[in-house]
């Protein structure tokens, strides 16, 4: 099979893996881990305080949004672009 | 044969898991303030030498060969980007995949310790995501233990006959799942049951965190085979040189 084809059938599983919960499970809330994780640790001990917090914490959603978005952006432009360099046909 | 059994065994442990009711979890680093100054130093300390180590082991490995900067800046990029994606999982909660499987097939451990470091640096910093406080722990869970189980599971399973491309998605999945079960073992330690002691804790956070991750690493393992699929192609000459193949 073609490398192309290969890869095309590997991403299409991944997003269907990834789609899969959104499809099936309707009243989920997908909520990040961050707040959720207070949660067991708050469980098993209700007395714990955390005793430092974050530098700068984004301003809102929308700006978390914003900074994960960069991250992806120049990881994914990284990415692609020493790829295309690897796939070039030669003399270029 | 082996790897036919393999594919139909995970994908029915992978489907099953529908089956479970799905209730609230979560699976990601530990957030800032959330470990004691003791584990916080302690986990410091443990981590600070593998990436202190993995400096040298960068410049040592790109001064070999000018193609092995390139390969190694796209495996940096790649656990940036896997490292921001917040996925949806059958738990119906979100999670990361940790992107460090790929470079630790690629380049072996101990690189990925420094590449971890800089991205969990940044989250911490930048996204309120992790912490500095808990930056040793997160560093040794993500940077540490999972590109050392990754690179483990590649060469185990190359040894036996394995295909390179299953043996990366093998190496990438157990990679991502070991760092969760790693941070369940740090939050276990650190917040032990009143009644059952770590592991009562440690069954409960594993339960959760290993539930979620499942089909984020299976995803993990798949996005890190199609980059090696390229890679197989168009660098095979790299791969050979870095024995990664």
């Amino acid at each position: 099979m073609a490398l192309w084809k290969k890869n095309i059938i590997l991403l299409v599983i991944v997003t269907a893996i990834s789609v899969l919960p959104l499809v099936t499970l309707k009243n989920a809330e997908f909520a990040g881990a961050d707040g959720l994780a207070e949660n067991a640790i708050t469980e098993i001990n209700p007395d714990y305080e955390p005793w430092f917090s974050s530098l700068y914490e984004p301003a809102s959603g929308e700006i978390e949004s914003l900074l994960f978005a960069v991250q992806a952006a120049v990881g994914a432009g990284i990415v692609g672009f020493i790829l295309g360099r690897i796939t070039a046909k030669k003399g270029e | 044969m082996i790897t036919k059994h393999l594919f139909a065994g995970s994908l029915a442990v992978f489907l099953s898991v529908f089956l479970f009711i799905p209730e609230k979890s979560y699976a990601m680093h530990i957030m800032e303030g959330y470990l004691s100054p003791f584990w916080s130093i302690f986990w410091i300390v443990l981590s600070f030498p593998f990436v202190a180590y993995g400096f040298f082991a960068i410049k040592k490995k790109i001064s070999e060969n000018t193609k092995f900067f390139m390969l190694l800046a796209m495996c940096g990029a790649f656990a940036f980007v896997l490292s921001s994606l917040k996925i949806p999982s059958v738990t119906g909660s979100c999670s990361h995949p940790t992107g460090v499987g790929l470079g630790a097939v690629l380049f072996g451990p101990t690189p990925m310790a420094v590449i971890g470091f800089i991205i969990l640096l940044f989250q911490s910093l930048l996204l309120a995501h992790g912490g500095l406080t808990t930056i040793g722990a997160n560093v040794f869970s993500m940077a540490v233990v999972g590109p050392v189980a990754a690179y483990g599971v590649f060469k185990g399973t190359l040894k036996i006959g394995i295909k390179s491309g299953t043996a990366v998605f093998l190496a990438a999945f157990a990679g991502d799942i070991l760092t969760y079960v790693t941070t369940s073992i740090q939050l276990a330690l650190a917040y032990p049951d009143a009644v059952g002691g770590f592991i009562t804790s440690l069954w409960k956070f594993m339960s959760i965190f290993a539930l979620t991750q499942l089909p984020l690493a299976v995803s993990e393992g798949l996005l890190s085979l199609i980059v090696y699929n390229v890679l197989l192609k168009y660098s095979n000459k790299e791969l050979s040189l870095l024995k990664a193949i």
